[in-house]
């Protein structure tokens, strides 16, 4: 089995000294998904906000979308392998956020399931030369009642909508933020968390 | 997926986990966070070892375990469950999925990003 660990040598001192570990102090630890479907700048947006070098841990699938960990004996051609990078941001000595950026097809739904369950909310990336490739993903999160904030990730060339032209066409409720965003950019991608937490808290607030 | 069950009756154990699929207690959450709790490693499997290796350094969340030690997260729930059934680790549990998320955390939450500003 590769190994981090064993194939490069490396300790936990090792590890220690990247700064890899959690201040002692961490007692609660919560997750928000940065999801959208292929290349819209998940991977992109987890790296530009976390504090680590982004991980990535593969789940194995059968084609069918069941979730298989025993290895061994299946078939290779049978299974396909669901990459979540993630990353983390310690928000205080007490409190580190995780960003898990997720792909957005339905028939991954167990490993999403998995991950999504317990996330406060997630941020949906929509690219507007492709804005139709964000509305499984949309109702993903609408079947499992995560709540979301929808970032427009600003791409060389892309059409740029009147955002309430874009709202129809996205189908948006009327309380859901929609925002444009550069997941390259620290500030911008700050400011899209951001947005995303302060509607979570209005919504809390509502339903309260 | 219920469907499946044929595959699955053609699966092999997986051997990291001894034969077992499925922790055998659902209290990890991919960021419930993991302490190692005992130093003493002996009779444990390889990839205990490493796992403890691992976490002899400091706090990781469940998912960051994993990744460093190149498994499934699903897996090291199974090796993370056994170890807590042993005493080699204790965990922070987290956050409760059930209760709607409290306002208190949703505001630290949103404190923290701002000071990031
Ligand atoms: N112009 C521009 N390019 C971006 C932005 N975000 C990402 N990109 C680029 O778009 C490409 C795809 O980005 P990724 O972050 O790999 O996308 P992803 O969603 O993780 O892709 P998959 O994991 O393959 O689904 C990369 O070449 C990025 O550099 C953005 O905000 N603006
Ligand atoms: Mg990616």
């Amino acid at each position: 089995m590769a190994s981090v660990l064993a194939s490069d040598g490396l300790t936990s001192d090792g590890l220690a000294a990247d700064g890899v570990y959690l201040r002692d102090t961490v007692r609660t630890a919560v997750k928000l998904l940065v999801v959208g479907p292929f290349a819209v700048g998940k991977t992109t947006f987890v790296g530009t906000l976390s504090e680590i070098r982004p991980l990535r841990t593969e789940e194995t699938m059968t084609q069918a979308g069941a979730l298989v960990d025993d290895l061994a004996g299946v078939d290779g051609k049978s299974t396909t392998t669901v990459a979540l990078d993630f990353g983390r941001l310690t928000l205080s000595d007490e409190l580190v956020l995780y960003l898990f950026g997720a792909p957005g097809q339905q028939r991954f739904t167990r490993v999403w399931k998995d991950i999504a369950y317990g996330a406060l909310g997630a941020l949906v990336l929509v690219d507007t030369r492709r804005l139709e490739q964000s509305f499984e993903v949309m109702g993903l999160l609408e079947e499992l009642r995560i709540p979301y904030a929808v970032a427009v990730n600003t791409f060389d060339g892309a059409p740029a909508f009147p955002g309430d032209e874009l709202r129809d066409a996205l189908d948006l409720l009327p309380g859901t933020p929609l925002m444009s965003c550069d997941a390259r950019d620290v500030t911008s991608s700050t400011q899209a968390l951001v947005t995303l937490v302060e509607y979570l808290l209005t919504r809390n607030q509502e339903n309260a | 997926m219920s469907g499946d069950r044929h595959l699955r009756g053609l699966v092999r154990p997986y051997v990291v986990t001894g034969g077992r699929a499925h922790a055998s207690r659902n209290t990890f959450d991919a960021v419930t966070v993991v302490i190692a709790t005992r130093e003493q490693v002996s009779g444990l499997s390889p990839e205990k070892k490493r796992l403890m290796e691992l976490c002899r350094g400091g706090a990781l969340s469940v998912a960051e375990i994993a990744a460093h030690l190149s498994l499934p997260i699903s897996v090291t729930k199974v090796l993370l469950s056994d170890l807590v059934d042993s005493g080699h680790i204790a965990t922070h549990a987290a956050v409760s999925h059930t209760a709607r998320p409290d306002m208190k955390l949703l505001k630290d939450v949103l404190d923290g990003l701002r000071a990031r500003l």
